[in-house]
């Protein structure tokens, strides 16, 4: 059955297992993530961001904790709900936006979108638009590093609606019996689409609650806490790497927009947004790091900077021209075209 | 040059990349231990051990995924899926992941596999074993897909499939895994898209691919000897990429075309050919190009219900015959 982490109460001290340096990172990609995503946000509604896209705006301390334990050269699998983790890897804003944007100096030159941020050179092997099917992908690729002898270790980030689909299922079984370095990260934010997960699901922990079904022990983890994201990564991406297996770890979170950007969230409970906001993952680092002497005119200054090149970013990619129409008929097959006869 | 079975040439076109390439691994239900259900991979497990000869839990999307997987960080694999019909619990992977992960990605993404899976009938195994499905991956943008008909063609067409860059659905047909032909010894590596005049013919072009594919070939033999009737019968082989070289030239010379499809008729691969020659090669033709096909139906599994099904060596006859008359 599901386990409590106590994580995220250990008193936290300057010079503890995280330490200055890395939760001053966790500190700025959070910020780039929340800028990142809220100017999205803003160039949709000016209309120059068009389709849909899927904001973690709250949800930032989960891949700021994962990315910050995970090592070049590890994967990331994610959803369409991608562009938090795909940043937290260290992909660039102005790629990012200009993705969104479908500008030519898009991740994908404008040819995936917003659902399939993708950056391979830094370990994020796609972010994938159909519920559930990246998770045996993200063992395939876990099972690739085995058999290889590398140890490179792969996370693959998924939402609590998830864990009712079949591949959820299937794909934890074959991580358990292949003994596979993958871990399962659910980013439990309450709802799948429109619908509170708890309506939908024969458990109260989506996650948690089926680990014992494949012998795995998941921890419930603060999702608000990048502290408490990092120890608990760190700790599946140990035992992985060891050798030790996969793991299933659950982290309890929060979307602040709606699902997408279709969606107004009127489904939402009175004051259930407030509360969430109350317990802000940004806010709550914050405060945690001037609690632990690291001064405000350091972390005003990595504000600065993250609005900075966010603006920079949004500039270059207003600049930057739409994709070239020849690029319509690439990169179907390996010779580079799509053509199917002779 | 030794006979060997279509069963037994799966086992050694696999076997063959396996010992050229370690990263080609190999996933499936019942396959190492096994040997496979059809017995298509006995010795594989033996040759090439358990960590690259895997048996899997019955977990299609699982398969699959972990093949794309394995492919898009260095691997070859190879998965199988029992049969062809259970495409339809993983088709997600066929029509959303692999084919549209290069594209998706301008080209990040590699997605270097072969899906190989047991299609069609003749084996009585009713509805839900026994169809031929390969319209339904034909369709798709950035797949390929091979249909081998003779021991010599699995050999040679797995080995250009392992290969290939792309992802492959290679279908084997049940209905041809205890038929026998000779297979040269040494390695053999055919080429994807190219198509094979088995028997030269002036007076049609028959073309069929798979179990009708033999069946085609006896039924231009018995249009010869009973009717002087000579066919052109080609083995299409490889739906995508498309030979439309060999197939218009046939045409050219022989001004009708048939194709014989061990599918329903609506969206069978044979529609979408003759549309091609009818845009291309109207002009050549000297009456309509004819499609024999299963009727509409789901296909039963009575022995003589299913062999009404099929198009058979005398359909084949008699509809070529009789359009060439009139
Ligand atoms: C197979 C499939 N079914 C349905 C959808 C439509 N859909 C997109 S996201 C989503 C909700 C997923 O919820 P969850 O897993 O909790 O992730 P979240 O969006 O909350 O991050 C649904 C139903 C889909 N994309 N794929
Ligand atoms: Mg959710």
């Amino acid at each position: 059955m599901a386990t409590q982490t106590q994580a995220g109460k250990i008193p936290a001290r300057p010079n503890d297992d995280i330490g200055r340096e890395v939760r001053l990172r966790m500190y700025r990609t959070q910020i780039e993530i929340r800028e990142a995503e809220q100017r999205a946000y803003d160039l949709f509604l000016q209309n120059l961001v068009k389709g849909t896209s899927h904001l973690s705006l709250g949800q930032e301390a989960v891949a700021a904790g994962f990315a910050a334990a995970m090592q070049p050269g590890d994967l990331t699998f994610c959803t369409y709900r991608g562009h938090a983790h795909t940043l937290a890897r260290g992909a660039s804003v102005e790629k990012v936006l200009g993705e969104l944007m479908g500008r030519d100096n898009g991740l994908l030159r404008g040819k995936g979108g917003s659902m399939h941020l993708t950056s391979v050179e830094h370990g994020v092997m796609g972010s994938y638009a159909i519920v559930g099917a990246h998770i045996p992908i993200a063992c395939g690729a876990a099972w690739s590093a085995q058999y290889k002898g590398r140890k490179d270790v792969t996370v693959c980030f998924f939402g609590d609606g998830t864990t009712n689909i079949g591949a959820f299922h299937e794909g934890l079984n074959l991580a358990v019996i292949w003994n596979l370095p993958v871990i399962f990260v659910c980013e439990n934010n309450l709802y799948m689409e429109y619908t509170p997960i708890g309506e939908v699901t024969a458990v109260s922990h989506p996650a948690a609650g089926r680990a014992g079904a494949y012998g795995l022990e998941c921890p419930i983890v603060d999702g608000q806490d990048a502290d408490a994201v990092y120890r608990a990564a760190q700790a599946a991406i140990e035992k992985a790497r060891a050798g030790g297996g996969p793991s299933l770890i659950e982290c309890e979170t929060y979307r602040y927009s709606g699902h997408s950007r279709a969606d107004p969230a009127k489904y939402r409970p009175d004051g259930e947004l407030d509360r969430w906001k109350q317990r802000d993952p940004i806010k709550l680092y914050r405060s945690r790091l001037l609690e632990l002497g690291i001064g405000e005119k350091a972390l005003d200054n990595i504000d600065r900077e993250a609005r900075r090149f966010v603006d920079e970013a949004t500039e270059k990619c207003k600049a930057a021209p739409p994709p070239p129409a020849d690029i319509l008929l690439t990169d179907v097959y390996a010779d580079g075209g799509s053509s199917w006869r002779n | 040059m030794a006979e060997l079975t279509y069963r037994d040439a799966v086992a050694r076109g696999i076997a063959q990349e396996m010992q050229r390439d370690p990263d080609v691994v190999f996933l499936g239900e019942d396959i190492a231990k096994a040997g496979g259900v059809f017995k298509t991979t006995v010795g594989l497990l033996e040759q090439f051990g358990p960590l690259r000869v895997r048996d899997t839990p019955i977990s299609e999307q699982a398969i699959m995924g972990a093949a794309m997987g394995a492919a898009m960080t260095g691997l070859k694999p190879i998965a199988e899926i029992m049969f062809s019909d259970f495409f339809a619990v993983c088709f997600d992977y066929l029509a959303n992941q692999f084919p549209k992960s290069r594209y998706m990605t301008a080209g990040q993404v590699k997605c270097p596999l072969v899906v190989r899976t047991a299609n069609g009938a003749s084996v009585r195994f009713g509805a839900q074993h026994s169809q031929s499905v390969e319209n339904w991956v034909m369709m798709i943008p950035g797949l390929k897909v091979v249909a081998p008909s003779t021991p010599r063609d699995v050999v040679g067409l797995m080995a250009a499939s392992v290969r290939d860059p792309d992802p492959v659905i290679f279908f084997e047909h049940k209905g041809l895994y205890a038929s026998k032909g000779e297979v040269p010894e040494g390695e053999i590596v055919d080429t994807l898209g190219t198509a094979r005049i088995v028997r030269p013919g002036k007076n049609a072009t028959i073309l069929a691919l798979a179990l009708m594919a033999p069946r085609a070939l006896a039924a231009a033999e018995k249009l010869q000897a009973e009717h002087g009737i000579d066919c052109e019968v080609i083995d299409v082989r490889s739906l995508v990429p498309l030979d439309m070289q060999t197939i218009l030239e046939s045409v050219g010379r022989t001004s009708r075309v048939f194709t014989v499809e061990e599918n329903p008729r609506l969206c069978g691969w044979g529609g979408e050919i003759v549309s091609l020659i009818v845009e291309e090669a109207f002009f050549k033709l000297d009456g309509p190009p004819v499609r024999i096909t299963t009727p509409h139906i789901p296909l039963p599994a009575a022995e003589g219900l299913e062999d009404l099904a099929l198009p058979s060596v005398n359909r084949i006859a008699d509809t070529v015959r009789k359009a060439l008359e009139t």
